[in-house]
């Protein structure tokens, strides 16, 4: 113990600022503890069981394997499938056997590292992360060198012209991002449906016509637009007005699926006492009967979900509920905007047919409609 | 002797008379309305009233509904199910052990129905599926194929895709479908039981309705391919297994492989 003891390092034997250890510090840190080995390095027999265990998994992994392509071939699947214990067989099996040959590889990996494989501990010396002086000198003179060769700090044209092509050729990426965006979205349409004037209400996969003294109070019908669903004999009829008109062409079958999901709507029949009158919507309904679009506002899930006592409609998805007795009025939830209603009327025997496509657009919320 | 033809004829007529078997059944219809009326009135009137108007209590709250025009399907359902007599007042009227027998329940149903027009206890064929046996296989898929679509469409919003019902707004929820009767699933939609929306013969036809439960059969029926159904919620409760058995049975292995071996306290022969 020198009278400098709690001076900063000083220079040490070998002119490293390491100090050299002291008696003190190997009092502290005795160094590793003795090996103590594990019964399979001991024991000739735990070692061999060991091994037979190792063994034993990765032949496990090989059965199972073989199995899968046995399961895979004896059990029958569709129309009339095999079960076992209310389980599809041929699913349960190919899993099982799938999952056992595999486990069986890790486990078997995991048992050998663990018995047998070398066990024991290892110091390793902490080296600096940089590099040695000298390398670095030769990397940044190669560097240098380099520039200094190629000349791009005496040849301004060539520097300039190499930085406005690395510029531009980012321009093509920026431009193939439009793809990301809607494309021919065009406000029509955003904004209208296949919904319009005369267009009878059918039932949705039913594809018959409504009348209204088909419908008691309570009634909730799930239904489309004429023309979008096929009828009984699966052909899709071209919808036909109040006064016999024929008001559009049949659809193509995938423009057919997009009109779908926009024209969806429910009807729901309530007391007409119940319905709350707005001025500009006195009339629309028959005899209680509403209709509201099926889409959510919030971002476009279909709803159905409806409280026959309290007229509330639900959307499962974001829990937005809608008052469907004045007029689809936001009571709860992040929906934005009023579930659109649409004015609906009934020809000479009842039917009921839309008076307009609606008007707003359906769905959610988008930049231009605020 | 004309008195004699009087007696004859009158004797004939009421022998022959066509109106003699239906004469007969309102005679028995209207025993059975009188015992459903004992019943009602000892176990219904304290809510509904002593006529099935409904009875509000003394701040005037409404007790029970006004019975009047909801039919005996209505009965059948709620009683056959267990739902009435009700326990008490609230979100959601469970189910459960059923109170009275076939024969209470067919007689207040028609009590119930007496008190004004509504649909009435629906017959075994309106409801059964065995005109499914008459269909060739593909007419039969495709009866079951259309009561999919029909499911899938009306009901899937509430009682779920695979009819396990789902959660309802303040404490509600939509009971499961599986394990229910046919003839309680029909007057389900008949009568829109609580919360549900009625699904009336005007709205899905008979046979529409007999579609949705030779569907609802085949589901029950299908063995579950996919290993266990976890309860059949969808994502929510899937999510819940794998997060809590599937990563924890993960960490639970990485513990065992990070653990310490067994030691040996031999020390190993030098050789």
């Amino acid at each position: 113990m020198s009278e400098n003891e709690n001076l900063p390092a000083q220079d040490g034997p070998d002119h490293s600022l390491v100090p050299s250890p002291t008696q003190s510090d190997q009092e502290i840190a005795p160094g590793l503890p003795a090996h103590v080995w594990r019964p399979t390095d001991v024991d000739p027999k735990a070692e061999k069981r060991a091994e037979r265990q190792v063994a034993g998994l990765f032949v496990f992994s090989m059965i199972c394997a073989v199995l899968f392509v046995v399961v895979y071939f004896s059990f029958e699947i569709g129309r009339e499938i095999d079960t076992f214990l209310g389980f599809g067989a041929s699913n349960l099996f190919l899993g099982l056997t799938l999952g056992g040959s595999l486990l069986g590889i890790g486990v078997g990996i995991i048992q050998w590292a663990r018995k047998l494989m070398t066990d024991v501990e290892i110091a390793e010396l902490r080296h600096p992360a940089a590099s040695s002086e000298d390398d670095r000198a030769t990397t940044l003179k190669a560097l240098s060198d380099g520039l200094e060769e190629s000349g791009i700090g005496r040849r301004p044209l060539i520097r300039n012209t190499l930085l406005g092509a690395l510029a531009f050729s980012g321009i093509p990426l920026i431009v193939a991002l439009r793809d990301l965006g809607p494309r021919n979205m065009s406000h029509e349409r955003l904004e209208s449906t296949f919904w319009m004037s005369g267009m009878y209400v059918v039932r949705d996969v039913l594809g018959t016509r409504i009348n209204k003294a088909d419908l008691q109070i309570g009634d909730l019908v799930n239904a489309e637009p004429e023309g979008l669903v096929p009828n009984s004999e699966g052909h899709l009829p071209a919808p036909i007005g109040p006064d016999g008109q024929e008001l559009r062409p049949a659809l193509p079958h995938e423009e057919l699926l997009i009109q779908k999901t926009k024209s969806a709507i429910i009807l729901l029949r309530m007391s007409p006492n119940d319905i709350v009158r707005n001025p500009d919507r006195e009339n629309w309904d028959v005899d209680g009967i509403v209709c509201y679009s099926k889409i959510c506002t919030h971002v476009g899930c279909p709803i159905a979900l409806n409280e026959q006592q309290t007229h509330h409609l639900l959307c499962p998805c974001h829990q937005s509920t809608f008052d469907l007795a004045d007029s689809g009025k936001v009571i709860f939830g992040p929906a934005g905007h009023s579930l659109p209603q649409m004015h609906l009327a009934e020809d000479d025997e009842g039917f009921l047919y839309a008076m307009n496509d609606f008007d707003e657009p359906v769905g959610p919320s988008y930049w231009e409609r605020g | 002797m004309l008195l004699l033809g009087l007696v004859m004829a009158g004797a004939a007529y009421a022998a022959f008379a066509p109106a003699q078997a239906q004469q007969e059944s309102s005679i028995d219809n209207e025993a059975l309305v009188a015992e459903g009326r004992e019943l009602f009135l000892v176990g219904c009137s304290t809510c509904h009233g002593l006529n099935g108007q409904g009875q509000l209590d003394v701040n005037g709250n409404q007790l029970g509904p006004s019975l009047q025009g909801v039919g005996g399907a209505a009965v059948d359902f709620q009683v056959g199910t267990g739902r009435m007599p009700m326990v008490q007042p609230g979100q959601q009227n469970p189910p459960k052990n059923v109170a009275y027998d076939d024969d209470e329940i067919a007689a207040l149903a028609a009590f119930v129905q007496s008190l004004g027009p509504g649909p009435d206890v629906p017959r075994e064929e309106d409801y059964s599926t065995d005109y499914l046996d008459d269909l060739s296989a593909d007419e039969r898929d495709a009866a079951i194929n259309r009561g999919q679509q029909i499911f899938l469409t009306n009901c899937t919003a509430c009682h779920n895709f695979n009819a396990r019902g789902g959660a309802m707004p303040r404490g509600g929820y939509a009971p499961t479908i599986r394990g229910v009767s046919n003839k309680h699933i029909y007057e389900a939609m008949l009568t829109g039981p609580g919360q549900m929306d009625v699904f009336s013969d005007g709205n899905i036809p008979p046979e529409g309705k007999r579609e949705v439960l030779a569907f609802l059969e085949t589901l029950q029926e299908q063995p579950q391919q996919g290993g266990f159904s976890l309860g059949g919620l969808g994502p929510v409760g899937e999510g819940l297994y794998v997060w809590l058995i599937g990563i924890g049975g993960l960490v639970g292995f990485s513990v065992w492989i990070a653990a310490h071996t067994t030691r040996s306290k031999k020390g190993k022969a030098e050789a």
